[in-house]
């Protein structure tokens, strides 16, 4: 589904991403993991097309589309969440996700000045589906809030629902449980494993609980210093002495190893 | 005041206002609904202004003109000069992230000012272009053609008025408030930031021309001070804060207050002994700017803040 061949990005003197390659395969879901700084939400700005490689390749379902902006990526069925929540503040929670689907025709100025019964029906339509996608992330309640006064969890969880207005075939979610309760965050994996068997969508994670990595995850890529270091499976990821090095000292090595103790 | 003085005195403070209603209708379309800081309102308006003018006045030795066409062919020619002017700024400004459209747009102005200074065969330069004919003024005696004007002016304020309110509750204007508050986000959930942006800019600016129009024709006369920045851009920018921007309501109600308290002082400051009436246009300045800081103190939004617009073909269900 997506192919990273040999892409490099560096900031200044900082090389975020360095000669990175790698690939998600159709209908898995891939974990991406490595320690604060590795490179990461670099890596998914750069497949998602907030920001240009320096060098080397994005394919997308075989498609070359290193440098396309972000909207095109999305009208080819790539969305994704950001790290650090995005949300639309001074629009309704409702609204933010019904902003999302594309080609509403009422995002057509002259449709929505000429023909306005074909834009309500439309919005009837988009409000049920939104209202739906609330109900799951158990946001009801709080429809009518400005997205801006939402707590952070909270925030991350609206990121995931815009993701969930459509039907995507790859979702890039960056760090989706930071912040959100466990029991809510066990129902949102299972929802991401059912959308993964049932409708066929692709995930790519990058997640800091290794314990959610491991529920979800098949295989796991490590990042470190802008690198792939290497991938497989979690149980194989946690005999990596390669790993446990890059995390580097104790209180790493028990995140990563952790679960299994 | 006879009635008649007091009653040409309302004609003439209610078609300002309209003139300012459609320059703030067309500010909010850029700053309320797409955060587009636009410091060069003036430029769109003399824009309008100048090529009606041009068009619909008669031949003058002094500056181009002659073709005498009738406004309802001026009008929408002179719009469409700004909104083309406006989309070459928007193509080169609206992609790139940051206040470029600011500085920009305060460049284009000044540029287009002294253009319109220098280019006297064009333009009149100081000396301005006369004789540009009102609606209506032939037609009908003395106050009933102004009142008429003015007429036209509310139909034209009511009918922007109602195209913006659509706008703000259709997709479109929910789209530009999503940019608007976060464009990484709306251009991850596939909006096309650029082109989106550029329908808002060119969009109000053709609104901004239409004020410009409207004005050249009821003062009859244009020349280099109807621009000024000071009475367009930066009146409006306040008219538009005080009033609440991100609703058209506060956009025309700010338009009204504003033009009304500047009217106001313009009374005040002809009282003034002599040697203060020089002084007396940045004191009228002084006393806006205060006023603004009084309203933002009380009113942080503006008198009229933005709301989100009711949920399209909702009926008000209890929830
Ligand atoms: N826009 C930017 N400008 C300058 N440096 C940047 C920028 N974005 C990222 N970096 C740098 O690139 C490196 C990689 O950052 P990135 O956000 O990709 O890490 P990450 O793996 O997502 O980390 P975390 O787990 O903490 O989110 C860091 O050293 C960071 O400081
Ligand atoms: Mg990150």
């Amino acid at each position: 589904m997506i192919k990273v061949e040999n892409v490099s990005k560096s900031f200044g003197g900082i090389h975020a991403v360095e000669d990175c390659s790698l690939e998600v395969a159709t209908g898995s879901v891939t974990g991406l993991i490595g320690p604060n700084g590795a490179g990461k939400s670099t890596l998914f700005n750069i497949i998602a097309g907030l920001l240009p490689p320096d060098s080397g390749k994005i394919l997308l379902d075989g498609e070359d589309v290193t440098g396309w902006p972000a909207h095109r990526l999305f009208h080819k069925g790539l969305a994704r969440t950001f790290q650090i929540a995005q949300e639309f503040s001074r629009m309704t929670v409702i609204e933010n996700l019904m902003a999302v689907p594309s080609g509403q025709s009422g995002e057509n100025l002259f449709k929505a000045w000429f023909a306005w019964g074909k834009v309500v029906a439309e919005e009837r339509a988009l409000r049920e589906r939104a209202r739906e996608v609330l109900a799951q992330l158990r946001l009801t309640h709080l429809e009518r809030e400005y997205a801006g006064n939402l707590s952070g969890g909270q925030k991350k969880l609206l990121e995931l629902g815009r993701t969930m207005m459509i039907r995507p075939k790859v979702v890039l979610l960056d760090e989706l449980g930071a912040g959100v309760n466990r029991t809510l965050l066990g129902e949102i994996a299972g929802e991401i494993e059912r959308l993964n068997r049932e409708h066929g969508y692709t995930f790519f994670v990058i997640e800091h609980d290794m314990d959610l990595i491991a529920r979800l995850c098949q295989p796991v890529i490590v990042m470190a210093e802008g690198r792939v270091l290497t991938q497989g499976s979690m149980a194989e990821i946690r005999r990596n002495e390669a790993v446990i090095e890059a995390y580097l000292g104790a209180r790493h090595h028990k995140q990563v190893g952790g679960a299994d103790a | 005041m006879t009635l008649l003085g007091f009653s040409s005195y309302l004609i003439a403070l209610g078609t300002m206002s309209g003139i300012y209603a459609l320059l703030c209708l067309g500010l909010n379309l850029q700053w309320g609904f797409a955060g587009l800081f636009n410091a060069g309102i003036a430029a769109f308006f003399a824009i309008g202004a100048y090529v009606a003018a041009i068009l619909a006045s008669a031949d003058s030795a002094v500056h181009l003109g002659g073709f005498g066409l009738p406004v309802a062919l001026a009008w929408p020619v002179a719009m469409a000069a700004a909104g083309a002017l406006a989309w070459v700024i928007g193509r080169i400004c609206l992609t790139l992230q940051g206040d470029y459209l600011a500085m920009a747009s305060i460049g284009i102005a000044e540029v287009l000012r002294i253009i319109i200074k220098n280019e006297e065969w064009l333009t009149g330069g100081t000396r301005g272009i006369a004789a540009i004919p009102r609606p209506f003024e032939t037609l009908l005696p003395a106050p009933w053609n102004n009142l008429a004007f003015l007429g036209l002016i509310v139909v034209l304020v009511a009918i922007v008025y109602l195209a913006a309110e659509r706008a703000w509750a259709s997709p479109w204007g929910r789209s530009l408030r999503a940019i608007r508050d976060s464009d990484v986000a709306a251009a991850a959930i596939g909006k096309n930031v650029a082109q989106f942006r550029l329908e808002a800019f060119v969009l109000g600016a053709m609104v901004m021309a239409l004020a410009g129009a409207l004005s050249a024709h009821y003062f009859k006369f244009l020349g280099t001070t109807a621009i000024e920045p000071l009475m367009v851009t930066f009146l409006v920018w306040v008219m538009l804060i005080v009033g609440g921007s991100g609703n058209n309501r506060g956009a025309i109600l700010g338009a009204m207050l504003i033009w009304l308290i500047w009217s106001a002082t313009e009374l005040l400051t002809n009282r003034l002994p002599a040697e203060w009436i020089t002084r007396s246009s940045y004191i009228r300045v002084l006393l806006i700017g205060l006023l603004l800081q009084v309203v933002l103190q009380k009113f942080g939004k503006g008198l009229l803040p933005e709301k989100p617009p009711r949920l399209v073909g909702e009926r008000r269900e209890t929830r």
